[in-house]
């Protein structure tokens, strides 16, 4: 995963991608290299499950993978939960303690 | 093509703790080393410390037992005692990267004399995009939960 990401051109690509899903040709008049050179990365990146491909019509598109994000955000909300927990205790140890 | 923009995703969290809005802003801002889940650490050394500097501009970052420092990020906004933003500017497989800008909001809500409501919200977890996968890798290697409910536990006798 982490080769995936290693590349400039790739996280170029991404951060298109993360603006909508793109067809490979305007995506290639958006970053600085050949369209043979973009569909090249975007198989490493397919590879890499950071992108996925969707069909519209006879096009396809391609775009960021929203698991991705989905691991992100669930992760977070179970760390902020976590810190929380251990604040408010924090807390009520406090309030306990001024009040004796 | 490109018309469906990025949405921000957001984190939100509430909690309600026994304190008045004052007391409970300092003992979130200067005592984050007594509730931070020290697993949660991204220095070579163990944990010792969570600073964060007490002024806009200040740094946020963690001291290890060794005395080095590790960047999280930096305060955005400090306004005693109803409103903290930090910057959260750690990236994939949790090192500092200063390209990357997520917010941490709180929001502290005075309900009466000695109570406070915290409103969290991690904001623009989008810009994480790029970097989900190489996190999603980091994350499986955290070993769950458990250690952080384990001191909680303790904490609260």
């Amino acid at each position: 995963m982490l080769d995936a990401l290693g590349d400039p051109t790739r996280r170029l690509i991404l951060e298109r991608l993360l603006d909508g899903p793109l067809a490979v040709g305007v995506l290639a008049e958006r970053v600085p290299v050949s369209r043979p050179a973009v569909s090249q990365h975007l198989k490493v990146l397919k590879e890499a499950e950071l992108v996925v491909e969707a069909a519209a019509g006879t096009r396809r598109l391609y775009r960021v993978n929203p698991r991705g994000l989905d691991v992100v955000r669930d992760y977070l909300d179970r760390f902020w939960s976590s810190t929380l927990d251990n604040f408010a205790a924090l807390a009520a140890a406090e309030a306990e303690r001024e009040e004796s | 093509m490109g018309a469906e923009a990025t949405t921000e995703i957001v984190v939100h969290k509430t909690v309600t703790v026994p304190l008045g809005v004052r007391r409970t802003f300092e003992l979130f801002t200067a005592r984050m080393t007594d509730f931070w889940p020290s697993e949660h650490s991204i220095g070579t050394a163990p944990l010792a410390e969570v600073v964060v500097e007490p002024r806009e501009g200040g740094r946020w970052f963690e001291r290890g037992e060794d005395g080095s420092e590790c960047s999280w990020g930096r305060v955005a906004r400090w306004s005693p005692p109803n409103r903290l933003v930090l910057l959260w500017q750690i990236g994939a497989d949790w090192t500092y990267d200063p390209s990357l800008e997520t917010e941490v909001e709180i929001d502290f809500v005075e309900e009466s004399p000695d109570r406070t409501r915290l409103e969290l919200r991690h904001r623009h977890l989008e810009r994480f995009g790029e970097r989900a996968e190489a996190l999603r890798a980091a994350f499986d290697g955290l070993g769950g939960w458990s250690g952080t409910l384990t001191r909680f536990a303790e904490f609260a006798r």
